[in-house]
């Protein structure tokens, strides 16, 4: 029970006031006021149960210092530091990036684009654990990968899950291509709600191509482009399942990232509160990213 | 007259060429981003079409010669291994998935309701608070789940797992819901208020007819977190009473699958998503459009 409430004391700073507070805010009056708690409960309840309990449980778990002292000095935690870095700065920039990129290509009005897009779409309603563990098989010895490369170019593909940077890339190659249609269709939708009448205007003075990106479309989804890439670093530091069923964290374990670690100490050699405490030690990255979150969402203005 | 056609010419030209580069650039870039959407789905139509139990080594076809149909048959039938009760985990893939959906749309909007158009003051407190959930990505909650569910006594139960997914998507679905909800007058639900309308009418009558847009964005996207997870079924759940999604990670490591079949099964399972979104693409279309922040 005190976890719980130091839990709360601990985030009640942050929860300044709403983004969309309309003007004019009055008091409920009475049934009015418990009709809007009866609203609230059903969220509350799932928070209350489902998040700030299991959040004080693991800090209850991984609370003793020792434990951290003992990660440390495990070898495979560092290199599983610089993977996730490595796996979360690499995989959603360069995803959000070309999402930013190809969201402007689906713009285009051309029924054959139209089309692709349907077929773009595809590798984020397709299970992330079948696309991984296909992307696996694609890639041993003789599968497709190798095989095509063999067929086309006459190279003999390496065995691409033996080294680790090979494998890493790999890990965050099949990332991107699972979440970068989700993140593009987001752009796009935000890019259709831009005016013609910018783009003419901005034509009028010359801006064509690369110049009007540069200056008129980016400027203007600048603060949805850092919302979303904000959000998706949060979600991708918990991506679980690209890892663990592309490259195993193969070879050797040397892939790992944080999350795969923290289910090996958890369930595979039986020390969950080491688990627990592998994956708490990014508490204090993450923290503040959700403070730069919630302070964007603030700001940003939303416009009819 | 004829020098204005004259200085016209070059200019119309080399707009034409211009164009006409912007064409062929977009059809290559068309051509690559088919083959990079396609490339693990083409592996998997080809495995799945193959008629022998089938390998994962690639043999230099590029269609299967004789393609069958054997590897749905072995499914539909169940007779392959790991798959003796597949509809058995597609019907527990389809409860959590649906009522993850349900669930996340409810609870979601709810709460917007009662937080953005009733205006409850310190609500904003619970849905910043809700934002907070992602400070711990997803995984990072397994551990505390597994000995959690025990003492709720939901351990080996789908409704562990539908709760865990609800978790996840119910942030993402209070932050499309206020963003959108915005959008709504609010003089409709004065103007409800004003002719009698009581609370739950207003919300059920009103704003969850006009967010609807935004309900379809919320709906598809619960559905595919409860869809891709693999991580809480497999931890959550006992081997009996598995998802699909867990029963295909059983392949990672085996090398002797009968690999038509458990392709065939991956692509039998994309269908329920697919079915959705295309169901809803209109809404989501428009949700997304008017959900998203422009500054």
């Amino acid at each position: 029970m005190s976890s719980m409430q130091q839990v709360l004391a601990a985030w009640r700073p942050v929860s300044v006031k709403a983004p969309l507070q309309p003007p004019g805010r009055r008091h409920l009056r009475g049934s009015d006021f418990r009709w809007a708690i009866a609203f609230v409960f059903p969220y509350a309840a799932v928070f209350f149960v489902f998040v700030v309990y299991p959040f004080g449980y693991a800090l209850w778990m991984a609370g003793r210092p020792s434990l951290y002292a003992e990660l440390i000095a495990d070898r495979s935690y560092l290199p599983t530091v610089v993977n996730t870095l490595l796996f979360v700065g690499l995989g959603v920039n360069v995803k959000m990036f070309l999402a930013l990129l190809l969201s402007g290509f689906f713009l285009r009005r051309r029924w054959w684009i139209r089309a692709l897009l349907g077929i773009y779409v595809l590798p984020w309603v397709i299970a992330a654990a079948q696309a991984c563990v296909s992307f696996h098989w694609m890639l041993q010895g003789q599968g497709l990968v190798n095989g095509l490369l063999s067929a086309l170019l006459g190279i003999d593909g390496p065995a691409w899950f033996n080294d680790r940077w090979l494998a890493l890339g790999w890990d965050i190659i099949v990332y991107i291509w699972k979440w970068m249609p989700f993140w593009t269709v987001i752009f796009l939708a935000a890019r259709m709600k831009i005016p013609h009448e910018i783009y003419d205007a901005a034509e009028v003075d010359g801006a064509t191509g690369a110049r009007c990106f540069v200056y008129v479309t980016f400027p203007l989804l600048t603060n949805l482009y850092l919302l979303c890439t904000l959000l998706s670093t949060l979600w991708t530091v918990g991506d679980f399942t690209t890892v663990y069923l592309v490259s195993g964290g193969g070879p050797g374990g040397s892939t790992d990232v944080l999350a795969t670690l923290g289910f090996h100490y958890a369930f595979d050699t039986a020390r969950p509160a080491l688990g627990v405490a592998a994956v708490l030690s990014a508490l204090p990255v993450l923290i503040p990213v959700v403070i730069l979150l919630m302070r964007r969402l603030e700001t940003s203005e939303v416009e009819i | 007259m004829s020098i204005a056609v004259a200085s016209g010419q070059p200019a119309r030209r080399r707009y034409r060429l211009r164009r006409a580069i912007v064409e062929a650039g977009s059809i290559m870039l068309a051509i690559v981003l088919l083959i990079w959407s396609l490339l693990p789905v083409y592996q998997m139509l080809l495995i799945a079409l193959d008629p022998e139990e089938g390998e994962i080594e690639f043999d230099g076809n590029i269609w299967t010669p004789e393609p069958s149909l054997e590897g749905f048959r072995a499914v539909v039938t169940q007779e392959a291994r790991y798959l003796e009760h597949f509809w058995h985990q597609f019907g527990n893939s389809l409860f959590v998935g649906l009522l993850t959906m349900v669930l996340t749309v409810l609870i979601g909007s709810l709460a917007s309701f009662a937080v953005a158009r009733m205006r409850l003051s310190k609500g904003s407190l619970l849905t910043n608070a809700a934002l907070l959930t992602y400070a711990i990505p997803a995984s990072f909650l397994i551990v505390p789940y597994f000995r959690i569910m025990h003492s709720y006594g939901l351990s080996e139960n789908l409704w562990a797992v539908i709760a865990s997914q609800v978790t996840f998507a119910t942030p993402f679905a209070i932050l499309i819901l206020q963003l959108y909800g915005s959008f709504v007058p609010f003089e409709l639900d004065d103007a409800a208020r004003v002719d009698g309308a009581s609370a739950v009418q207003v919300y059920w009558r009103i704003y969850l007819p006009l967010v609807i847009p935004a309900l379809a964005v919320v709906a598809i996207y619960a559905l595919l977190l409860a869809w891709n997870d693999y991580l809480y079924a497999a931890v959550l759940l006992a081997v009996r009473n598995m998802t699909v999604a867990v029963t295909q990670g059983q392949l990672f490591s085996d090398t002797d699958a009968p690999w038509n079949a458990m392709m065939a099964a991956a692509i039998i399972y994309v269908l329920p998503p697919i079915a959705l979104l295309f169901a809803l693409r209109r809404y989501v279309v428009a949700g997304l459009t008017m959900a998203n922040v422009t500054e």
